[in-house]
């Protein structure tokens, strides 16, 4: 909209990296969950869980077969996770009246959503490499090779990009830090019901339909494959659409909601 | 010519009316008071101004542009510096100078001397490094105003400005504005104090209910009161009737304070015509005093004292 679309865009993200560098325990718990829940199911739950997978490629250590079949999971577990702490920025934000500044001034209008949804997924890039370290110092080893790791990094980034679009939404649309802290926790529960941590197969009927037809199952699906070398299938495609129609959607509805939200003048 | 002209501005929310056809204008390199207790609909208007949220009919002309076609233009030339703090807690004085600077394109080195000016000009230089949380109200709202200059603003919004602040900072507040005014920028203001409108403003707009209710020089509105009054005290009772019945109607009477205001213009003319009708009916006066009329009066007799109990709403701009 205006010549400085670019400029304004990264000053906000300047913004947004200076408050992660400021108080890095914000990376860092986006990161301790996931690597909690990692540890939990792998070291807990494993045993029994490998076992029930099923198939030829389980052999003697179940859970060292669940450890492969859980770790996409948790890099989504991680994304998600993340979508809290960004809707709870940006309502922080909006409370603020930093945000209604903004609005007076004549920059980019997107500039600030940008700062946002660009600053989380550098967030979440970081939280992912930890976990990862984290997965490999536990015995992880992903089958393929560098060409679909990097097509997994790519599907990592773009579902960040969906879920950090959604969430900068979310945080929009409530009117209080403390109803933009629950709202993502919807997506935690959706992950939850896909095959992040457990084969659709073992579950009932009309809940193994939900699982199938949901966002989550084709883009963990994909993941699974790519870092484990297997082919990908239809799930490839499915995942890549779920992304960019979530992230448009996502974006166009935070447009909307940061247009009409409503100045805060008792704050 | 007039920096902001203001015609029928109208505004509801549900059934509720803000803004009821408000007619405004601030010359250029003038103070403009928008005056009025809380729920008045000040808040509103300073937000339709500036650009956030827009009018239900009307047409509004910040530095000639249109706010409903041409926003952006508008946004170019103003500042606002609102009652919530619009400074970045998290960050220090001189951060939040630099996101401004920066996003006034303002360009390294240009935007590094601005910094350093702003922070010197509003006494900020030994907390440039502190977090904008650990500020007190005083300086908090001088680093809110100084963001607000970063740009160079020709037409500021300054809503409310010194709510909630001490005398000291209050004054310094005062000094500020009176600057930006001899460096001939244009200001609104929003104020509950009288004082503030009466010392800062050329030109006071008076506002009740959404309405305009009187629009003039703080002198010119003193004088829409009939003036001030001589209020007379006495040592009982007795007294106090008297001189009651030898000043007849238009006098206000205590009895518990035993004193008896009497509308006067203060000259010296009426006052002795006073002490003679007194002195010719024996009644003995302990105590005289003259108060003048200021806008207290001007504010309480035209927005009527309901309109206090207010409070001042939320903005569901939903």
């Amino acid at each position: 909209m205006t010549a400085y679309a670019i400029s304004d865009s990264s000053t906000m993200l300047r913004r947004s990296l200076r408050r992660m560098r400021r108080y890095p325990s914000l990376t860092f718990f986006t990161a301790a969950l996931p690597v909690v829940l990692l540890l939990v199911f792998v070291y807990v739950f494993g045993g029994t869980m490998g076992a029930g997978l099923g198939g030829p490629s389980i052999g003697a250590n179940g859970r060292d077969a669940y450890l492969a079949y859980l770790v996409p999971g948790i890099l989504l577990l991680t994304i998600v996770g993340a979508a809290t702490g960004t809707a709870i920025s940006v309502a922080m934000d909006m409370t603020a009246g930093i945000v209604a500044r903004f609005r007076t001034m004549s920059i980019a209008r997107g500039s600030v959503l940008a700062g946002h949804i660009v600053g989380s997924i550098i967030q979440i890039s970081l939280a992912i490499a930890l976990v990862l370290v984290v997965a490999v110092v536990i015995g992880y080893r992903p089958g393929g090779g560098p060409a679909s790791w990097i097509a997994a990094a790519g599907l990592l980034v773009l579902t960040a990009i969906a879920t950090s679009s959604l969430s900068v939404a979310l945080g929009l649309a409530t009117d209080s830090v403390e109803t933009a802290s629950n709202t993502p926790m919807i997506l935690t529960l959706l992950l939850f019901l896909s095959s992040a941590f457990v084969p659709t197969a073992s579950m009932p009927d009309p809940l193994r339909w939900f699982a199938e037809h949901q966002p989550f199952t084709p883009i963990v699906e994909t993941l699974r494959a790519l870092l484990a070398g297997t082919p990908v299938g239809d799930n490839g495609v499915v995942a890549v659409t779920w992304c960019v129609v979530i992230s448009v959607a996502g974006y166009l509805w935070a447009r909307r909601l940061y247009e009409r939200v409503p100045v805060r003048v008792g704050a | 010519m007039n920096a902001i002209e203001v015609r029928g501005l109208t505004k509801s929310y549900g059934k509720q009316v803000v803004l009821d056809s408000i007619d405004l204008d601030v010359a250029e390199g003038t103070v403009l008071a928008l005056l009025g207790p809380n729920g008045a609909g000040k808040t509103t208007a300073i937000h339709i101004l500036s650009t956030l949220i827009s009018a239900d009919s009307g047409q509004v002309l910040v530095g000639g542009h249109d706010v409903a076609r041409d926003p952006n233009a508008v946004r170019g030339l103003i500042g606002l510096t609102g009652q919530v703090s619009a400074v970045d807690g998290q960050f220090t004085g001189e951060e939040n100078l630099r996101l401004m600077a920066d996003l006034e394109h303002l360009g390294k080195q240009q935007g590094r001397r601005r910094v350093r000016e702003l922070l010197e000009r509003f006494d900020l230089v030994d907390a440039a490094d502190k977090p904008a949380m650990t500020y007190s109200g005083g300086m908090r709202r001088r680093l809110d105003l100084a963001m607000t200059l970063v740009g160079e603003p020709r037409i500021i919004f300054l809503d409310e400005p010194t709510t909630g602040l001490d005398p000291r900072s209050r004054r310094v507040m005062w000094d500020i504005v009176r600057d930006l005014v001899a460096d001939g920028v244009t200001i609104l203001l929003t104020t509950q104090y009288l004082e503030e409108a009466d010392r800062l403003a050329n030109r006071i707009a008076l506002l009740d209910h959404g309405r305009v209710v009187a629009l003039g020089t703080p002198a010119e509105l003193k004088r829409l009161v009939p003036g001030g009054s001589v209020r007379l005290e006495f040592g009982d009772t007795e007294q106090l009737e008297r001189a009651a019945s030898v000043i007849g109607d238009g006098a206000v009477r205590d009895d518990d304070a035993l004193s008896l205001e009497v509308p006067s213009d203060g000259s010296v003319h009426n006052l002795r015509r006073l002490i003679e009708r007194l002195d010719s009916s024996a009644v003995e006066v302990e105590g005289l005093s003259v108060q003048a009329a200021d806008l207290d009066d001007v504010f309480l007799s035209l927005t009527g004292s309901t309109s206090r109990e207010h409070v001042e709403q939320e903005v569901p701009a939903r």
